[in-house]
């Protein structure tokens, strides 16, 4: 059981002969997986509902108070500065993936354009899947919203046209279909917050759930 | 990836409730809509956080249920009545 | 019927295969050995758990291919870029241990009582439990008519291809291929669509009970379609598989 930390586990099913989920070479990846976590090659689809389509032509992102907010249209978004990232994820159902590439636009870019203000953010989503962080975790180069993954236009089922990356946090604080970053005094729980997920997520502090 | 139905979820909500559910009638506490639980939109994926049940007329969100250490919660709150 | 009267706890077992026998070159049927298992109905699945050497444990439902009183089998077809399936298909021999529970499910079921004329209607491996239905019926002497259309890709994609072709009464199985059919092929070769399902199903009129098993979009697409024909949506049974797209 070396290297997996699996909490409180009372009793253990019985071992499938021959069975073993995909894996990397533990040993290759020290100091980059978080506890609890096993690195796949693979890019799970997860989804807490329909797929989203929205059309270029009609999305938009906002950041800012509510009534006050600044918006880009689809064609100004992509005039702004962006960046090629590559980043470890780490989804609280275990699974991580390192060297992700993305594409896109610092959060910090958008809040200067906007007037930072917080000190919390509440993302919503096309579908309306929501997830908050404090503004904090969305700056100082650790946030983006980013529209190509792997050198290609995000496809909409990993959360295209754009998505929230804040790969310091767990996955699901990684908003799909993001469209904006709502600014509040206080730390409104969004979706998975609310069904007893942490308030916070931070992976290396293996904070799944509220309390831990 | 697509929807699978209150089928795949049939073990599931046995564990949770004690007894057979899909076939078990509900109404969406959003649209009002009357289904067997057998034919709600089910968001089950095997890495998800969480499993998910909408309403296939109105996507509204109808039970949530998440695994928190060895305990299965369930939130019915977006149902105006099952069973 | 035998265990259904009783309210069992479904809990986790370990039951040993028996047999890991070839459909296609993609499915298999797996035949358990299930201690105490209270029987089943037709149309009912298990769910299945397996566990790594590290804890690991991923889960998946399988619906049961056989008949009530038959020994349980499952029928998985191998997903290339599945976690459990290739496991299960290439993998698994006599011998082994699989962890399972079950029979779930109260509402994709068929009992003779429930009467017909019933329609069963196939996309890919939705035919797994349809074959229990059939199987079923040919085991309780039940004379309720019976049609069968079945969605494959190809030839070699049927499963249960020589159980289907053997002639019985009061049972018509059409046949569709969507992406390939053989030189001299009579079946149909498209998807099924509301054309194809007008020439084929019960008129609405002989108040059909239907089951529709397949891929999401196939199931969606066909009971809609069944429904704008009249079909009462009550006694128009679904259940989706999931996947990414059509048969």
């Amino acid at each position: 059981m070396a290297g997996l930390g699996l909490g409180k586990m009372a009793v253990m099913s019985p071992v499938s002969r021959g069975f073993h989920r995909r894996r990397q070479d533990p040993a290759a990846n020290a100091g980059r997986v978080p506890p609890g976590q096993y690195v796949t090659e693979d890019f799970p689809v997860l989804s807490a509902g329909p797929t989203p389509h929205t059309a270029l032509d009609r999305w938009s992102f906002s950041v800012g108070r509510r009534g006050q907010q600044k918006t880009w249209s689809w064609a100004e978004f992509r005039d702004l500065p962006s960046q090629d990232v590559t980043v470890d994820i780490h989804c609280v159902t275990k699974w991580s993936k390192l060297d992700t590439a993305w594409q896109g636009v610092s959060v910090d870019t958008l809040l200067d354009l906007a007037g930072r203000d917080g000190p919390f953010a509440l993302a919503h989503c096309d579908g309306g899947y929501t997830t908050n962080l404090p503004v904090e975790d969305l700056t100082g180069g650790k946030a983006w919203v980013a529209y190509a993954y792997d050198g290609r236009p995000l496809e909409p089922e990993h959360g295209g046209p754009a998505r929230l990356l804040v790969p310091h946090l767990y996955f699901w604080k990684s908003a799909k279909w993001v469209r904006s970053l709502e600014l509040h005094d206080t730390n409104d729980p969004g979706f998975w917050e609310n069904y007893g997920y942490h308030i916070y997520g931070d992976p290396w502090r293996e904070q799944r759930y509220a309390g831990d | 990836m697509e929807a699978v139905d209150g089928n795949a979820i049939g073990g599931l909500l046995q564990e949770v409730f004690g007894t057979e559910m899909t076939a078990a009638g509900s109404v969406c506490g959003n649209c009002g809509a009357a289904r067997q639980v057998a034919e709600l939109a089910v968001y089950a994926y095997a890495h998800a956080p969480g499993t998910v049940v909408r309403c296939p007329s109105c996507d509204s969100v109808l039970m949530v249920f998440v695994k928190i250490h060895d305990r299965t919660c369930v939130d019915l709150l977006g149902l105006a009545a099952l069973g | 019927m035998a265990g259904t009267a009783v309210r069992r706890r479904l809990t986790w077992q370990v039951a040993k295969v028996t047999a890991v026998t070839v459909e296609t070159a993609s499915v298999r049927t797996i035949t358990l050995d299930v201690p105490g298992w209270p029987g089943h109905q037709a149309g009912q699945h298990v769910d299945i758990r397996l566990t790594d050497e590290d804890g690991y444990v991923a889960e998946r439902s399988y619906s049961i291919a056989s008949a009530p009183g038959e020994p349980v089998a499952l029928t998985v077809e191998r997903l290339d870029d599945g976690e459990v399936s290739p496991y299960l298909t290439d993998e698994l021999r006599a011998g082994d241990d699989l962890e399972l529970r079950g029979p779930i499910g109260g509402y994709f079921v068929w009992e003779p009582d429930d009467g017909g004329p019933l329609l069963l209607l196939a996309g890919g491996s939705g035919v797994v439990p349809l074959r229990s239905i059939l199987r079923h019926r040919e085991r309780t002497g039940s004379t309720v008519p019976v049609r069968l259309l079945y969605s494959s890709r190809t030839l070699n994609d049927v499963i249960y291809r020589n159980e289907l072709d053997i002639p019985t009464a009061g049972v018509e199985v059409i046949q569709t291929l969507t992406r390939h059919q053989p030189p001299g092929w009579a079946g149909y070769a498209r998807r099924v669509d509301a054309a194809l399902l007008a020439e084929v199903a019960w008129p609405a009129a002989a108040m059909p009970l239907t089951y529709v098993c397949g891929p999401t979009s196939f199931v969606e697409a066909v009971s809609q379609d069944l429904v704008q024909s009249g079909y009462r949506p009550e006694r128009v049974k679904t259940e989706r598989f999931g996947g990414t797209g059509g048969t």
